[in-house]
């Protein structure tokens, strides 16, 4: 994984957990890397990773069993919402450019239209 | 009053060489179980400071406690410090390195000693006069991150040597990090080793300018503490 500019590094590395998940890379029920695991590989402070699973685990993405380590959720809702909000997201700013550069609300569904066509 | 959730406490640090100021009235407290990273460009007081630390230099004025005590026997037992250049004898061996730690500090763990001689890939019958500088880098920290101290301080441990040894000493650094200890480091290497700070401290003139947590500095300035430390001193 690549660290972007401006952003708390434990807030990109839940975005790459996150990522991993709704990829499957990740899948529900498997077991997550340690964090010392996850420190080594990405250089960074253990504090650092344990503050994001503590921040997936806050959005019940994940669960930790005492001495057992921490687990992808099994709950395929959970995923599918983080799915859906993401996918929401995207829309989100892709709309909110596609207004910036004047085009409206018809006229992206029109260009959108066109695309899914040709990739067909 | 001495706060216990503080392994470091400095206040009013003023150390002169003569007419010059290398350290000017300087506050800071290091709380337990943090890596703390000292920044600042060659000649901001980052080694003075440290030295003053770990009881080789004195202070001119102002107080300084580590676990309570001011530097002496009593904290020495307790930090372990690398310092900024070669601290072993070039008719050394690897083994003989080890030996005088083992004889001066009562905390050396010899099984983690030779884990992490294995990971650097250093053999005991080396002799330091034949080891390349990154190499030389690579034995002193192994020596210094053997022991089990409360507080490890590390004075520009990166510093001129290649990138595959740089990112070797961070793994050694992270993987033998504990909860329990601490660390300060200094460097003015700030992006490779920024994301193994907990807490960060800017000294410019030999006081401190800016300081906090890595993370929330991040989310206030929206940048990462590389480009803070070009802001600030570039």
């Amino acid at each position: 994984m690549k660290f972007e500019n401006n952003l708390p590094i434990y807030v990109q590395i839940v975005d790459y957990l996150k990522s991993q998940i709704i990829s499957g890379v990740l899948k529900e029920g498997d077991k997550l890397p340690s964090v010392r695991e996850i420190a080594t590989e990405l250089k960074v402070n253990p504090n650092t990773v344990q503050r994001s699973y503590q921040e997936l685990e806050r959005e019940n993405l994940v669960f930790t069993q005492r001495g057992m380590g921490t687990f992808v959720t099994e709950d395929k809702k959970v995923i599918k919402d983080l799915k859906k909000n993401l996918a929401n997201n995207i829309l989100n700013n892709f709309i909110e450019d596609m207004k910036a550069i004047g085009f409206s609300s018809n006229d992206i569904i029109e260009l959108i239209n066109e695309r899914v066509k040709e990739e067909k | 009053m001495y706060d216990v959730d503080n392994i470091v406490e400095i206040k009013n640090l003023t150390k002169s060489y003569g007419r010059k100021l290398a350290l000017d009235n300087l506050n800071l407290n290091i709380k337990k179980g943090k890596v703390v990273g000292i920044l600042g460009p060659n000649g901001s007081g980052k080694t003075t400071l440290i030295k003053i630390l770990v009881g080789i230099l004195r202070q001119t004025k102002g107080e300084v406690l580590i676990n309570g005590y001011k530097p002496g026997v009593q904290t020495k037992s307790i930090v372990s410090y690398l310092p900024d250049r070669n601290f072993l004898y070039e008719w050394m061996k690897v083994e003989d390195a080890i030996e005088m730690y083992k004889d001066f500090y009562a905390d050396f763990d010899e099984k983690k000693c030779d884990d992490l001689l294995q990971f650097m890939r250093l053999e005991r019958d080396m002799k330091v006069n034949s080891l390349s500088k990154g190499m030389k880098e690579k034995l002193n920290l192994t020596l210094v991150l053997s022991r089990k101290a409360k507080l490890y301080i590390l004075d520009e441990p990166i510093a001129g040597v290649d990138p595959v040894a740089r990112d070797q000493i961070l793994d050694a650094i992270i993987n033998n990090y504990e909860e329990n200890s601490s660390m300060i480091i200094t460097t003015h290497l700030v992006r490779y080793m920024e994301k193994i700070f907990d807490e960060v401290a800017f000294i410019s003139d030999g006081k401190i300018i800016l300081e906090g947590n890595a993370e929330k500095l991040r989310e206030d300035k929206f940048m990462q503490i590389d480009d803070l430390y070009k802001e600030i001193f570039g």
